[in-house]
């Protein structure tokens, strides 16, 4: 039996839930071998100004990442106020052609945190722009439900800070929102290895975004391939529906017949 | 006779943008496309903001700068 289990965001299907960052790998080719291994299809990247004091250097992202074969979804990193946010998103969207945008804004640059207030204020705009919003967010059931209601068609709470790798500080939270939350829910930062990435698919999330998990590793594409399995493991123990947790013992072998 | 028309040579206007931050000086008609030129961009791969406004790309090369304007000009980067 071929089950057909693929990730529907708006209107855009995606047979991998892994999302990939293309930020702080030593080189574009371990990024692009890294992405490769990873199974991706969609990759985040940043919108920055260009250098005034050096003329291109002839390689630019978009040279290793094809936006034909992936999505590229622009970020908002860096932002701090819902208008920094909005004109990012503008400029994304011309630079790439596409309204899709994982949306930030930040609130501390010590935790990154993301501040509600901006990214609900952003969001509004954003989607009455027609932009597809993916908002980066907190782990709070309240903030996520308030996305989804302004029309978010997923929702991206965090596992921990940004580049942490701490894994999900939370997955009480996350439960509530994956419970109350109709859109798909993507982990999004502070996961740090395989695990991390099948803890959220077990708690039943629909996808995770990793960066710096794999950007960081020793080997980014073999950990680009364990995230992979990882996600694939986590979804497919999800579906199977796990055993429920006991607090004794409870024999696997039969307890009769037992030689005296 | 009459006189020949006589060409007498303008310096150029200069005018003063703010460009990413920075305060520049360019040649009045400068487009926004001969900007990117300028930089070593192609206009491919970079996004144009005018005074708070983005710069179709499909408009770089009509829409000239001008004196006061405030420009990012922006591309895309590795990022999570």
């Amino acid at each position: 039996m071929v089950e057909r289990d693929v990730l529907k965001i708006a209107d855009r299907e995606f047979h991998s839930r892994l999302i990939v960052g293309t930020g702080k790998y030593a080189t574009f080719e371990l990024m692009r071998e890294a992405l490769e291994k990873s199974g991706t299809e969609v990759v985040t990247v940043a919108v920055r100004r260009v250098n005034l004091e050096e003329a291109g250097t002839g390689k630019c992202l978009l040279d290793f990442v094809d936006p034909k074969r992936y999505l590229v979804l622009p970020n908002t990193a860096g932002c701090y106020t819902a208008d920094e946010a909005i004109r990012t998103a503008r400029l994304a969207r011309e630079a790439l052609g596409t309204p899709w945008l994982k949306l930030e804004v930040i609130g501390d640059p010590k935790t990154l945190f993301p501040d509600n207030e901006g990214t609900l204020e952003a969001a509004r705009v954003l989607l009455k722009e027609g932009f597809v919003v993916l908002p980066y967010c907190l782990d709070d059931p309240i903030l996520a439900r308030k996305l989804e209601a302004l029309g978010c068609p997923a929702v991206m709470p965090l596992a921990a800070p940004i580049g942490s790798g701490l894994g999900i500080r939370n997955p009480h939270n996350i439960s509530i929102i994956l419970e109350q939350a109709k859109v798909p829910v993507i982990v999004d930062a502070g996961v740090g290895t395989a695990s991390d990435v099948a803890v959220a698919m077990e708690l039943g999330c629909h996808g995770v975004l990793v960066n710096t998990g794999i950007a960081a590793a020793k080997e980014p594409a073999r950990m680009a391939e364990a995230m992979k399995l990882g996600v694939q493991a986590g979804r497919a123990a999800f579906l199977a529906g796990r055993m429920p947790r006991r607090r004794y013992a409870s024999a696997s072998s039969p307890i009769e017949g037992l030689i005296e | 006779m009459p006189d020949a028309p006589r060409f007498v040579m303008v310096p150029p206007m200069a005018i003063r943008v703010r460009l990413n931050g920075v305060e520049r000086t360019f040649e009045d008609g400068t487009t926004v496309a001969a900007l990117l030129e300028r930089l070593g961009r192609a206009p491919q791969v970079a996004a144009v903001e005018r005074n708070r406004e983005v710069v179709p790309r499909a408009r770089f090369a009509e829409v000239a700068l001008e004196d006061g304007d405030v420009l990012e000009v922006v591309q895309l980067v590795g990022g999570g």
